[in-house]
């Protein structure tokens, strides 16, 4: 593990069971066996996994929402499992389910967040920062996906925290609000913030993420910066190193699945985000762009790689649907 | 270190720079109670269903017992016998069912997890809980007083003191039982039940109904029940100018057994 200059979080050897439950006889799950962790000030530190890898379970007791079995854990030097509302207060908090009242309308309620701090950060310039003027008056359960998930992002930050908490912050969002919150985040860790978040998506931990550690099992798997991932050796040499990855952006909706062959996969990732995965040649490429051609089609942004995050997650844990 | 671009967006004075120097610290936890429990109290009333419940309904029952003879040879006059009945009624739709449905959908949107991370924590959502539940009760009692003098209501005066503590004792109790229901089950399942109950416990628990009038098994129960106790003890005021002191104890051992269940087996997800 490594051991940033200041770090604001730290995890050790952390055990959670859950239960009884009646679906084991009685018996305890455990569902985290162990995870360690070290996140920095100014730093954005990810957990990747798969879904039911002990992401959230372990955020949740860094946050003190849940009781850990075992381990410990150290939050700006205090244990969350005890802390008062002093920590509270430096620690901002977003939640995968929202946590926000269906009636309430955003902009009181932020106030009403806002007010339980000393020193918050201005609800109009935080309002504006994340555009959520425009639905201001719009009550919590009328907002599309994006929206809620901008002013859960809001609520999280209205008091201006020195550690962020970041539970899948990109599900739900479009494509700007998704350009707005990932800008955000990088200017928030410039700012100093130590920000820790969980994704299952490689995609944001390769874009956000200074120190990715990849969870599964409920215990660690691999860890190191995107760049020290990315250049792990494959475990088994499949063919692998001829498979490449195309992904560009255009607009959503196009059906590509005229344009190559069958044994090159094409999928559409998010509105108009797609990946074109297989044993690319300079054929499948010229035959993409004659395509575009005549289509009029004229990506946005548009990229090669050899190997992406998922790959070597795939190589980690392994292919099986679980 | 600003990296290129990051500066852009941030005007002066837009809280970013500051984000990173200065300890937050929380607002004081008066404060935070407060701000608490007038957010909870303003939902509650703009609530539609919560409104009906918490004052038509009760308003209805007290003009359809002063209309009808159920009451008749029981005090004074069909008034005074509905009123501290009355009033235990709004103290039960207020914290138990009014209370308990908004707990257990908050705990289902997450809103008590997202709210235990902030300085408020769950020691201050529960305390702001309470709070609003004080404060809806009380413009309930000025708003039923009022109608109830427009209608002939007659109190002792010595009444009033211990009224307003039994209102308190039981609204304790009630709010203890709703969050153990809204903290335990469903909450489409404490939607139910503490409407359920409120129908029961209304018409057959010894609030508006006197024990008197009840069935023979039912009496030697009521005075056992919070509703029962609440109803016996606040006619027992507001009629007698008496304070009930056996009523008053019922009330708070439900405060204490309801709290601790609650305390042991609330969940906050």
């Amino acid at each position: 593990m490594r051991s940033p200059q200041s770090p604001v979080l730290s995890i050790n050897g952390l055990v959670k069971d859950v239960g009884p439950l009646a679906s084991l006889d009685g018996k305890m799950l455990r569902v985290v066996s162990d995870v360690s962790l070290i996140a920095g000030r100014g730093e954005v530190t990810a957990l990747l996994g798969p879904n039911g890898a002990g992401k959230t379970t372990t955020l949740e007791c860094a946050q003190g929402l849940q009781r850990r079995s075992g381990g410990t854990i150290s939050l700006l030097g205090e244990d969350p499992a005890s802390a008062g509302a002093d920590l509270r207060s430096r620690v901002g908090v977003m939640l995968q389910d929202g946590g926000l009242p269906p009636s309430a309308k955003p902009v009181p309620l932020l106030r009403h967040i806002a007010g339980l701090y000393a020193n918050p950060w201005p609800v109009e310039d935080l309002v504006e920062r994340l555009g959520i003027d425009s639905f201001s008056r719009t009550g919590v359960r009328r907002l599309s996906g994006g929206q809620k998930q901008r002013l859960t992002l809001a609520a999280a930050l209205v008091g201006r925290p020195e550690v962020l908490f970041l539970d899948e912050p990109s599900a739900g969002l479009d494509p700007q609000s998704r350009a707005l919150v990932f800008d955000l985040i990088s200017e928030l860790r410039s700012s100093g913030m130590g920000i820790i978040l969980t994704t299952h998506l490689m995609d944001d931990a390769q874009r956000l993420a200074d120190y990715v550690y990849i969870i599964d099992g409920g215990r660690n798997v691999a860890e190191g910066t995107v760049q020290q991932l990315l250049q792990r050796e494959p475990a088994v040499d499949s063919g692998a190193e001829h498979v490449r990855t195309l992904v560009f952006e255009a607009q959503p909706g196009l059906d590509l699945s005229a344009v190559l062959p069958a044994a090159i996969a094409v999928a559409e990732t998010r509105a108009g985000s797609y990946s074109v995965t297989g044993a690319l040649t300079p054929g499948h490429l010229a035959a993409l762009a004659a395509w575009w051609e005549a289509k009029g089609i004229m990506p946005a942004a548009m990229s090669l790689q050899a190997r992406s995050l998922e790959d070597v997650f795939l190589d980690i844990s392994g292919k099986d649907i679980r | 270190m600003n990296g290129t671009g990051t500066a852009a967006g941030s005007a002066p004075g837009n809280g970013l720079a500051e984000a990173a120097g200065g300890r937050q610290h929380p607002a004081s936890l008066f404060r935070r109670v407060l701000l608490q429990g007038k957010y909870e109290a303003i939902t509650m009333l703009r609530n539609g269903e919560q409104l009906i419940l918490a004052v038509v309904l009760p308003l209805l029952a007290l003009v359809g017992l002063t209309v009808t003879p159920f009451l008749d040879g029981l005090g004074p006059s069909r008034v005074n016998v509905a009123v501290p009945g009355i009033l235990a009624l709004c103290a039960m739709s207020t914290a138990f069912t009014g209370q308990g449905i908004a707990t257990g959908f908050d705990r289902r949107y997450g809103v008590l997890r997202f709210l235990s991370t902030t300085p408020l924590g769950r020691g201050g959502l529960i305390a702001g809980k309470v709070l609003s539940v004080l404060v809806v009760l009380c413009l309930q009692i000025v708003v039923v007083s009022a109608v109830a003098f427009a209608l002939g209501w007659q109190p002792v005066a010595a009444g009033w003191l211990p009224g307003l503590v039994l209102l308190v004792l039981g609204a304790a109790a009630f709010t203890s039982l709703g969050l153990l229901v809204a903290g335990t089950v469903r909450p489409e399942a404490t939607l139910a039940i503490t409407n359920l109950l409120w129908i029961l416990l209304g018409a057959m628990g010894g609030i508006v109904i006197p024990a008197d009038r009840l069935p023979a098994l039912a009496q030697s129960i009521v005075h056992f029940l919070p509703s029962g106790a609440l109803g016996e003890s606040l006619r027992d005021a507001f009629l007698h100018g008496a304070l009930n002191g056996g009523a008053a104890l019922i009330l708070v051992l439900w405060t204490a057994i309801a709290g601790a269940a609650a305390i042991r087996w609330f969940k906050w997800n």
